[in-house]
């Protein structure tokens, strides 16, 4: 098995993933610059967090467009699982491989800390590991984190069960007070209905050793790499 | 043919307007009481086209493709013709 990392320019998260993956969770893994458009042999895709482009336009829109990601819309058509985190999750979103898009907070400030999740669906190769309605810690640094998405699209995304995580409080209540960012029904994570394509705020590979305050995020690398290990 | 497109961009109705809030926020202690405050993002584009029919339809192209994000905006596109 092994997972590709992609790097844009100014992605900055693509080494913690990296870490995560080898030294924690023990897969091969191997970051890959944008320009290499060749994805042959990789079995998933990390699309990781940072600033690609400047957020120019808007954040993940430059990114979402190179030919790189024709070969991760490729794999995704394979069934094998792609996973964006923060701005992955935008890229994810711009290249219209997830519904909705991710604007302004609504407060307009960069909001970096911990959050609590609520684990809305297990039936994901990225959340097979947690418990359905389990309460968990990662952390959050974005600007850009408001989930939106048209009445109808929600409508469609809750009835599939494609939402993943929400922004709750200790108890696991959703309430406007634990949104950080103004997201919609306080989303923080979705996946397409093929089920393979998962899009979060939150950062998992932040949250991956308990020396960090939490480990919980990595039982979503832990659940990629098993679902990898079982279909391909 | 040379013509400029202005296309102007802004979020569609009943979404947040965070930047147009925090400036009227910010007008408002500066003393100057608004009703509202509306943000929009403006892109000129030089191209060549056969005709302004052409050039307008690729515009609008460009606008569904790269500059707009048709989820979450609305655009206009104005065309000149240059020299």
């Amino acid at each position: 098995m092994k997972i590709a990392i992609l790097q844009f320019g100014g992605t900055n998260c693509d080494l913690d993933v990296l870490h995560v993956l080898k030294d924690v969770v023990g897969v091969d893994a191997e970051t890959v610059w944008y320009k290499q458009e060749d994805l042959t042999g990789f079995d998933g895709v990390v699309v990781p967090g940072g600033f690609s482009y400047g957020d120019y336009l808007r954040a993940g829109a430059i990114a979402a467009r190179t030919p790189i990601m024709n070969s991760v819309k490729k794999l995704a058509a394979e069934g094998k699982p792609v996973l964006g985190i923060c701005n992955g999750f935008q890229i994810l979103t711009e290249a219209r491989m997830l519904e909705g898009a991710l604007t302004t907070n609504e407060y307009p400030k960069f909001r970096c800390h911990w959050t609590n999740l609520r684990v809305e669906t297990v039936d994901t190769p990225f959340t097979s590991k947690f418990r359905k309605g389990e309460v968990i810690r990662m952390p959050i640094a974005h600007m850009e984190g408001q989930f939106y998405a048209e009445e109808k699209t929600l409508a469609e995304l809750d009835e599939n069960e494609q939402v993943v995580f929400r922004y709750v409080d200790e108890n696991g209540k959703v309430t406007d007070a634990v949104n950080p960012n103004g997201s919609l029904e306080n989303i923080a994570g979705i996946i397409n209905t093929s089920r393979n394509i998962f899009g979060l705020m939150p950062h998992p590979e932040r949250a991956s050793e308990s020396i960090l305050g939490s480990d919980d995020g990595v039982k979503v690398f832990e659940s990629m790499a098993d679902y990898i290990t079982e279909n391909f | 043919m040379q013509y400029q497109a202005t296309v102007r961009i802004e979020q569609k109705a009943g979404m947040l307007d965070p930047e147009g809030t925090t400036a009227k926020r910010a007008l408002g202690q500066l003393g100057y009481q608004v009703s509202s405050v509306k943000t929009a993002k403006l892109y000129e584009i030089v191209l060549e086209a056969e005709s302004a029919e052409i050039a307008e339809q690729k515009v609008d192209e460009m606008c569904q493709k790269l500059i707009a994000n048709p989820i979450v905006h609305n655009y206009t596109i104005e065309l000149k013709e240059l020299n």
